[in-house]
């Protein structure tokens, strides 16, 4: 198994198609970046709107390392699951559309094992891919914004995070990030499984991401009840909970607690049965294809 | 001899398709089995299944004296196959497609093993090249290293000479001659091209609409002694049935609207002397013997199975 990994991991990280995710990604945040460090303050007050003129803020301290970080996943995680589409889509569907499909599975390793292999590829390749964002947008924000607390909105106002109370949610964000976007590997190796080419399967998890993203955020009861509890995109968010902070009976933030730790472990647990179910069904289909390609 | 490879009564059925049905073969230690049909035959289909690649409907396949179905990982060690065209990893080099493949046959491959294969090759100039930059040949050259880097003891060739030009042809013949006496290996090699078979299997198979045709040493499907005349007279269909009154009856092949008999050439000068008797009048007299008549013969009467072997 370490083996057919070390392949899978060398097939991935040698196609030039990797690393477009990893240049899209630095050239995005660098954009955010530069722009807030232009223009930091005037967006920062855009965005504060009203509040501006019942608070007083300062602006040197609310534009720090820790509050760009944040703008940027805000910004890019929505869009991350693309990434990891333009390789795990590919990484089945891409082999029987190339041919070596068939020389693969001619070869004394179990499908499970091919398939295995190729899924925990995908898993570097997200991690590689989410150690990136944090090395560009906490680790260079903080390099050039420097750290202060962070002031998250929350439905009824802001909320204070004291600087010293801020690195760890963002590990455990990143963390919640990776499983997410493991589900969105695991629908892309399915697609990837049923099909021969690589377009395929990349276009179609995007279009489930977003149709399953549409019917999560529409306000339609039935689609609520009945729909809402059951898409992999309700619970794909989650890692913002991280920064909801608890609050005493006074309304005082308690340092070091989260807010719906609950909410925050059913995502995961929910995120980890879809991964499981996905998977499962890729490992069984592949096991029983006929390979025509 | 003993048995590599034995084939009893393989079927795959398509949803309606049958496209291997009631297949069975035995290939002995040390042949060159050619197995011959037109495409959509269903050679690749039956050499998928001895790669596992499709699964049989029905039927079984032995293959080193066990069960494939339940031995699979440890029959297909040692087997090296290049199945239809030889498709790599364009973004990688050749060195680097090998190494890759060597991992996956199980085999710890350092870089005189691999260097020395592509040698074998003629790639070795090339180690480095990406699969991208070769032609069709070098990438047939290619698959067959990744073949044969573990050493094998069945070597499977689907169509090895698909897409390469007459110089690419000789040197797959060649180096399947040289496999098989130097090496002492067994190969399985399928095509449509017939002359090619002719010059390298020492026994074949020729499929046709999924079915066994017939099976035997190709030598004994050469024999000139068993050659396959074709007549053609004033009156095909009276010919046919004077001669359904002689001793040639039971020579008499079931060609639609020819008038063809498998017999000795000896034989020839007397049957004429007997139609000429019969006072039929003969147009021409062809004498069929290359493997291509053969099996042009033999494929447009489906249905008809023998072994010349037996």
């Amino acid at each position: 198994m370490w083996n057919l990994l070390q392949i899978e991991l060398y097939k991935i990280f040698r196609k030039p198609r990797t690393y477009l995710a990893f240049a899209i990604i630095a050239a995005f945040i660098f954009l955010i970046q530069l722009g807030l460090l232009v223009n930091g303050k005037d967006w920062m007050k855009f965005m504060l709107g009203s509040l501006d003129e019942t608070m007083a803020f300062n602006y040197d301290e609310l534009i720090n390392g820790y509050a760009v970080c944040f703008v940027v996943l805000n910004l890019l995680l929505v869009h991350v699951p693309i990434l990891v589409a333009l390789v795990a889509g590919d990484v089945v569907s891409g082999e029987a559309s190339m041919g070596t499909l068939r020389l693969l599975a001619a070869k004394p390793v179990s499908r499970t094992q091919i398939i295995l292999a190729k899924y925990f590829a995908t898993a570097v390749y997200v991690f590689a891919l989410l150690l990136w964002i944090a090395i560009i947008s906490l680790v260079i924000s903080i390099a050039v914004f420097g750290t202060n607390d962070l002031v998250v909105a929350k439905t009824n106002g802001l909320q204070v995070i004291e600087s010293n109370d801020v690195l760890w949610r963002y590990f455990c964000a990143f963390g919640f990030a990776f499983i997410a976007m493991m589900v969105v590997a695991a629908i892309s190796l399915l697609l990837s499984v049923l099909s021969e080419n690589s377009i395929g399967p990349i276009v179609a998890t995007v279009g489930i991401i977003i149709v399953c993203t549409l019917i999560s955020e529409m306000e339609i009861p039935i689609y609520q009840k009945y729909i809402k509890p059951y898409l992999f995109t309700t619970y794909m968010l989650g890692w913002k909970g991280f920064f909801y902070i608890g609050s005493t009976d006074d309304n005082e933030t308690i340092r070091g607690s989260i807010q719906y730790l609950p909410g925050i472990l059913k995502s995961i647990a929910a995120l980890l049965v879809y991964i499981v179910a996905l998977v499962g069904a890729s490992v069984f289909i592949f096991r029983k294809k006929d390979i025509l390609s | 001899m003993a048995s590599i490879i034995q084939v009893s009564n393989l079927s795959k059925q398509f949803k309606d398709i049958h496209a291997v049905e009631d297949l069975s073969f035995t290939v002995e230690e040390g042949d060159v089995y050619g197995f011959l049909g037109q495409n959509g035959a269903g050679k690749s289909t039956s050499i998928r299944m001895l790669l596992t690649l499709i699964k049989p409907t029905a039927g079984s396949i032995s293959i080193f004296g066990k069960d494939l179905s339940t031995n699979r990982n440890e029959i297909l060690k040692q087997v090296g196959a290049v199945i239809e065209k030889p498709d790599l990893y364009k973004y990688l080099s050749a060195y680097d497609n090998l190494a890759i493949f060597a991992k996956m046959s199980g085999i710890k491959a350092d870089k005189k093993l691999l260097m020395d294969q592509l040698k074998m090759v003629g790639l070795d100039e090339r180690a480095n090249s990406k699969v991208k930059t070769f032609s069709q040949g070098m990438k047939q050259r290619l698959g067959i290293a990744v073949a044969l880097i573990h050493n094998p003891r069945l070597i499977i060739l689907d169509e090895p000479t698909n897409g390469l030009d007459p110089q690419g042809i000789a040197d797959m013949r060649n180096l399947i001659l040289q496999l098989s006496r130097e090496m002492g290996k067994t190969i399985v090699v399928s095509s449509h091209l017939l002359s090619e078979i002719e010059l390298v299997a020492n026994r074949m198979l020729i499929i046709h609409k999924g079915k066994k045709i017939v099976e035997g040493k190709v030598a004994e499907l050469l024999d000139p002694s068993r050659s396959l005349v074709q007549i053609e007279t004033s009156d095909n269909t009276a010919t046919r049935e004077k001669l359904q009154q002689t001793k040639w009856s039971s020579s008499l092949q079931n060609k639609e609207g020819k008038l063809q008999l498998k017999m000795n050439k000896e034989d020839v000068p007397q049957l004429i002397a007997e139609l000429v008797a019969m006072q039929v009048q003969v147009i021409s007299v062809d004498p069929m013997h290359s493997l291509e008549d053969y099996f042009l013969s033999l494929t447009t009467q489906p249905g008809h199975v023998e072994s010349f072997a037996n």
